[in-house]
C-alpha cells in the first residue's frame, strides 16, 4: 500500500510560531507588533496570489480585491459609521468572492501573459474609479477608518486588538490555504499549468478550475485588504494601483507555490527588510527587491522556499 | 436495431488544401475491438481528434450511442463515456505518477473543484495503488512523470484513459514507445480487461503484429480515406492494404 | 465651440504618444515572446537622457531647433546602449521558459531601472520646454492647439513607416519576420537568430526612448513617469493583439479618440476608458483584435 502524502514537520513548528506570535506584544515595540500584523494581513494577499501562480497564471492585478476590501471597511466606517469588524469582515469577504466570480468569468478563459494584462487592467479600472469619483470614495485623499470595534466593545488599545485579531484570522487562513492547496483543486490547478488537454480529457474544465481558485482567491485578499484597512486607519486609491499588485506577486514569487507558509513568512520578511531599506536608502529599495527577484528567477525557479523544504525532505 | 457505439458518417476535415480525413465513414457496435492501420498521415490521429472532438470536422457528423457528438469538445464527450490515450503521452510532467492518478481519481468522480478534502484520501489511495499495480508501475508512484521513461509514460497514458471507465476506449499506437519485451504485457494486461467489461476499443496501430493478436476488426486507412474495413486477416491479405501500409509490391 | 476637431487631434496626439512605445513592446513580444514590462522605464531613460542634452546646451539654444537633434540621438543613443546591454545580460537568459517568467524578468528589471534612473538623475523634476515653445500654437478649423503634439504626430508616423519599410523591405526584417513566426524553423534555415534577437530588441528600445525624448518637452521629466505609461501600452496592445504592430497603431487610435472623447465629454471617465476598452474587445475576441490563436497539436 502506497504511503500518504509525506508528512512534515511543518504544523508542529506552525503552532509554536503561533505561540510565539501571541506573546510577542509583552516584548516588543507597538510599532514592530503593527508591522508584524501588517505583513500577515498583507500575507493574506500573496497566499490568494500564489493561489493561482500554482496555476501558472500571474494575477498583477490582484491589488483588486485588497482595495475592494479594504474600502468596504473604510466605507462602513467613514460613510456609515459603523467600525464593527464583525460586521465589515464578512462583508469584504463576500464582496470580494461576488466580484471575483463575476470577473473571474471573463478572466478564466486566458492564461499566461493575457491573464497578467487583464487581471492588471481591472484593477486599474477600479484605480482609475477611486480616483475620479470623489463623493464615492474620497478620491486621492482616500478615507480614513475611525471607531473600529470588535463584538460592540470599542477597545482602549485598538492596535492589540486588532493585532490579535489578525493572528486568530490568519491562523484560519492558513487553515483554509492548507486545506486548499492539498485538495483536488489545489492540485488541479497544477495540472492546469502543465497539461490542460490532458484535464479536459480527464472530463474536468480548466476554466471552471481557475474561476474556483479565483473566487478562494479573491475572498482571501480581500480579507487581507480589510485587516489592512484597519490596521492603517486610512485607505487610498494606491491600495488598487498595479505597483501594489507587484509587491504581491514578488513575494508570491520568492516564497514559491510549495507551501501555505511560504507566503506569510515571505511577507512579514519583505516588510520588514522593506521599513529598514526605505529607511536606509530609500532609492535602492526597488532595485533591490528587482535583483533579488533576477537571483530567484535565474538560480532558483521555485522560490527560495523550496530551498528550505528540499533541505528537510529525505529521499525515498 | 441496436444502436452502434459510435458512427462516423462521411466526416471530412481538411487543413488548407490537405484533406486529412476525407468522406470517412465508419460504425462500430458494442464490445467490438477494432484496429486502424495506415501509415503517418494517412489520417488515422486526425479522426481520433475528430471523434473526441478536439478538432471540427469540416463536414459529416458523428453519433454517440445514437447522440450527435459532433465537435462538442473533449471535455464533454469524455463525461459522455469516451476516453483516449495518446501518441504523445498527455500527462502533468512536473507531479509525480501518483498525484496524475490521483487526479484523475479525483476528477472521475466529480471531485474537480473540491478545495477541501484531501487529494491524497484513503479510498482514492487504494484505488491508485491497485491501477498503478495492474499497470506495473508501483514502483515508480512517487517519482516524477518527467523521470519515468517513455514507456512508464506510455502505459500510465493509458492506464488513465482506463481509470476513466469508459464505455468507449480510443488509443493512439499504444505500444508504440514501449519496450519489445513489455508490449505484449501490457496489451495480455490490458485488452481482456478491456473484452471483460464490453469496453469498446478502437485502437491506432503500426504493429501489425499487434492488430493480428488483439484486434478483431481492421480498418485501413490511405490517404485520408478508408481503403479497407473487415475481419483482420482479411485486411491484411489484401493488395492494396499491403501496398499502402507495408509499401509492397 | 467644435468638439469634433478638438477629439480628434487631441485624440491623434495622445495616440502618437502611445503609439511609439507600444509599438516597440508588440514588436519585442512577436520576436521574443517576452512582455516588456520595463519598456516604460526605456520610455523614461529616453526621456532623462534627453533633457540632459538639451540642458548642457548654452541658455539659448536650450529653446532653438538644435534641440531636435539632440533627442532623436537621446533615443539613438539609448537604443544602441541600453538595449542590448538588457537584451545580453538579462533576457537571453529566459529565451525558451514560461512566457511568465519573461514577464517576471522584465517586472524584475523595472523595478532595478525605476530606481537606476532615480540614482542618476535624483528625484527633483526636469524642465525643458524649450521646443515646446517652438512650436507655439497652431489654429485648426478655428481652434488654438499647442503646435508641438503635431511634431510627436510626425515623428510617431516616421517612426511607423520606418518600422514598416525595415520589417517588409530589408533582409533584416525578413529574417525578423522568419523568427517571429517560427524561431526554431528560423534557426535551422541560417538565420542568426541571437543577432537578431538583438537587434529587434535595440529597435524596440529606441522607439520607446524616442517616445520618451520626444514627450521630454511636453511634460516635467520625473520619477515615476514610465509608470503610467506602460500600463497603457500595455492595454493597447491587448486591444491590438500581441505581436502585432497594426493592431498596435489601431489601437491607439481609438484609445486616443476615445480618451479625448472622454475628456471632452465625460471627464471623469477620461482614465477609465482605456483599461474599459481593453475588457470589452478581450471579451470579444480574446486574442486581440490581430492576434493569434494557437492550437496545440496532439
Amino acid at each position: 500500500m502506497i504511503e500518504t502524502a509525506p508528512r512534515s514537520s511543518l504544523p508542529l513548528a506552525a503552532v509554536a510560531t503561533l505561540a510565539a506570535l501571541a506573546v510577542l506584544p509583552l516584548f516588543l515595540s507597538d510599532w514592530i507588533v503593527f508591522l508584524i500584523a501588517l505583513a500577515l494581513a498583507k500575507g493574506a494577499v500573496v497566499l490568494g496570489v500564489v493561489m493561482l501562480l500554482r496555476g501558472g497564471l500571474i494575477s498583477f492585478g490582484h491589488a483588486l480585491y485588497f482595495a475592494i476590501g479594504a474600502y468596504t471597511v473604510g466605507f462602513l466606517a467613514n460613510r456609515f459609521g459603523i467600525g464593527e469588524a464583525l460586521v465589515a469582515l464578512p462583508l469584504a469577504i463576500v464582496i470580494s468572492a461576488v466580484v471575483a466570480a463575476a470577473l473571474g468569468l471573463l478572466l478564466a478563459r486566458f492564461r499566461g501573459i493575457y491573464f497578467a494584462m487583464l487581471s492588471l487592467a481591472l484593477s486599474m479600472i477600479l484605480y482609475t474609479v477611486l480616483i475620479k469619483f470623489y463623493d464615492f470614495s474620497g478620491g486621492t485623499d482616500g478615507l480614513s477608518v475611525r471607531g473600529f470595534a470588535l463584538a460592540g466593545i470599542t477597545p482602549a488599545h485598538p492596535g492589540l486588538v486588532q493585532y490579535y485579531l489578525v493572528l486568530v484570522l490568519t491562523a484560519a487562513v492558513v487553515y483554509v490555504g492548507g486545506r486548499f492547496l492539498a485538495s483536488p483543486l489545489g492540485y488541479l490547478m497544477q495540472a492546469v499549468r502543465y497539461n490542460e488537454i490532458r484535464i479536459e480529457y480527464l472530463g474536468a474544465s480548466a476554466s471552471h478550475a481557475i474561476l474556483a481558485s479565483y473566487v478562494v482567491s479573491g475572498a482571501v485578499s480581500g480579507l487581507g485588504g480589510a485587516l489592512t484597512a484597519y490596521l492603517v486607519g486610512h485607505v487610498s486609491p494606491e491600495f488598487a494601483f498595479w505597483v501594489y499588485s507587484g509587491d504581491f506577486v514578488f513575494v508570491a514569487v520568492l516564497g514559491g507555490t510549495g507551501s501555505v507558509f511560504a507566503p506569510l513568512v515571505g511577507s512579514v520578511a519583505f516588510e520588514f527588510v522593506k521599513n529598514y531599506a526605505l529607511k536606509f536608502s530609500p532609492h535602492t529599495w526597488q532595485l533591490t527587491l528587482g535583483v533579488f527577484l533576477l537571483l530567484v528567477i535565474y538560480f532558483q525557479p521555485k522560490g527560495l522556499w523550496s530551498l528550505l523544504t528540499r533541505l528537510r525532505a529525505r529521499p525515498r | 436495431m441496436t444502436v452502434a457505439m459510435i458512427d462516423v458518417e462521411n466526416v471530412s476535415r481538411a487543413f488548407d488544401v490537405l484533406r486529412a480525413v476525407d468522406d470517412v465513414s465508419l460504425s462500430v457496435g458494442e464490445g467490438e475491438t477494432v484496429g486502424i492501420i495506415g501509415t503517418n498521415g494517412s489520417g488515422k490521429t486526425t479522426l481520433l481528434n475528430l471523434i473526441t472532438g478536439y478538432l471540427q470536422p469540416t463536414s459529416g457528423r458523428i453519433l454517440f450511442q445514437g447522440t450527435d457528438i459532433t465537435g462538442i469538445g473533449p471535455r464533454r464527450v469524455t463525461a459522455l463515456g469516451v476516453a483516449r490515450s495518446f501518441q504523445t503521452p498527455q500527462l502533468y510532467a512536473g507531479l509525480t505518477v501518483l498525484d496524475n492518478v490521483l487526479i484523475a481519481i479525483a476528477t472521475h468522480s466529480g471531485r474537480a473543484l473540491d478545495f477541501w478534502t484531501p487529494l491524497y484520501r484513503r479510498d482514492c489511495l487504494s484505488k491508485a495503488d491497485a491501477l498503478l499495480a495492474r499497470f506495473a508501475l508501483r514502483e515508480q508512484a512517487s517519482g516524477t512523470v518527467a523521470n519515468l521513461p517513455e514507456g512508464g509514460r506510455k502505459v500510465l497514458d493509458v492506464a488513465l484513459s482506463v481509470l476513466l471507465e469508459p464505455k468507449l476506449l480510443l488509443m493512439d499506437e499504444p505500444t508504440s514507445g514501449v519496450s519489445a519485451r513489455d508490449k505484449f504485457s501490457l496489451m495480455d494486461t490490458l485488452m481482456p480487461a478491456l473484452a471483460e467489461r464490453r469496453i469498446t476499443t478502437i485502437f491506432v496501430e503500426h504493429d501489425l503484429e499487434i492488430i493480428e493478436r488483439y484486434a478483431q476488426r481492421a480498418v485501413a486507412f490511405d490517404g485520408g480515406k478508408i481503403i479497407a474495413d473487415g475481419p483482420v486477416a482479411d485486411v491484411l491479405a489484401r493488395a492494396a492494404v499491403r501496398r499502402a501500409v507495408l509499401g509492397e509490391d | 465651440m467644435n468638439i469634433l476637431p478638438i477629439i480628434l487631434i487631441d485624440g491623434i496626439g495622445f495616440a502618437s504618444w502611445l503609439f511609439l512605445v507600444s509599438a516597440g513592446i508588440t514588436f519585442i513580444f512577436g520576436v521574443l515572446r517576452i512582455l516588456n514590462v520595463a519598456h516604460g522605464s526605456l520610455y523614461a531613460i529616453g526621456a532623462y537622457l534627453g533633457a540632459t542634452f538639451i540642458l548642457g546646451l548654452p541658455g539659448q539654444e536650450q529653446r532653438s531647433w538644435v534641440t531636435l537633434p539632440l533627442l532623436l540621438l537621446a533615443a539613438v543613443a539609448v537604443g544602441l546602449t541600453v538595449g542590448p546591454l538588457i537584451e545580453r545580460l538579462f533576457l537571453r537568459r529566459v529565451y525558451g521558459a514560461d512566457e511568465v517568467i519573461g514577464l517576471l524578468t522584465t517586472f524584475a528589471l523595472f523595478l532595478i531601472l525605476e530606481d537606476v534612473v532615480r540614482l542618476i538623475w535624483g528625484i527633483e523634476p526636469y524642465l525643458v520646454d524649450g521646443p515646446f515653445r517652438l512650436f507655439g500654437r497652431v489654429r485648426v478649423a478655428g481652434v488654438a492647439f499647442a503646435g508641438y503634439p503635431f511634431l510627436l504626430t510626425g515623428v510617431a508616423i516616421v517612426a511607423g513607416l520606418m518600422l514598416w519599410l525595415v520589417i517588409h523591405r530589408t533582409s533584416f526584417g525578413r529574417q525578423v519576420t522568419c523568427v517571429i513566426n517560427d524561431r526554431e524553423m528560423a534557426g535551422a534555415l541560417g538565420i542568426n537568430v541571437p543577432r537578431i534577437d538583438l537587434m529587434a530588441f535595440a529597435l524596440g528600445t529606441f522607439l520607446a526612448a524616442l517616445g520618451g525624448a520626444f514627450t521630454a518637452p511636453m511634460m516635467s521629466v520625473e520619477p515615476g513617469m514610465g509608470v503610467s505609461v506602460i500600463v497603457q501600452a500595455f492595454a493597447v496592445v491587448g486591444i491590438g493583439g500581441l505581436g502585432s504592430i497594426g493592431g498596435a497603431a489601431l489601437g491607439c487610435i481609438v484609445v486616443g479618440i476615445a480618451r479625448a472623447a472622454a475628456v471632452q465629454l465625460f471627464p471623469e471617465i477620461e482614465l477609465f476608458v482605456i483599461y474599459a476598452l481593453m475588457v470589452a474587445v478581450l471579451l470579444w475576441r480574446p486574442q486581440g483584435l490581430f492576434g493569434a490563436i494557437e492550437l496545440r497539436k496532439i
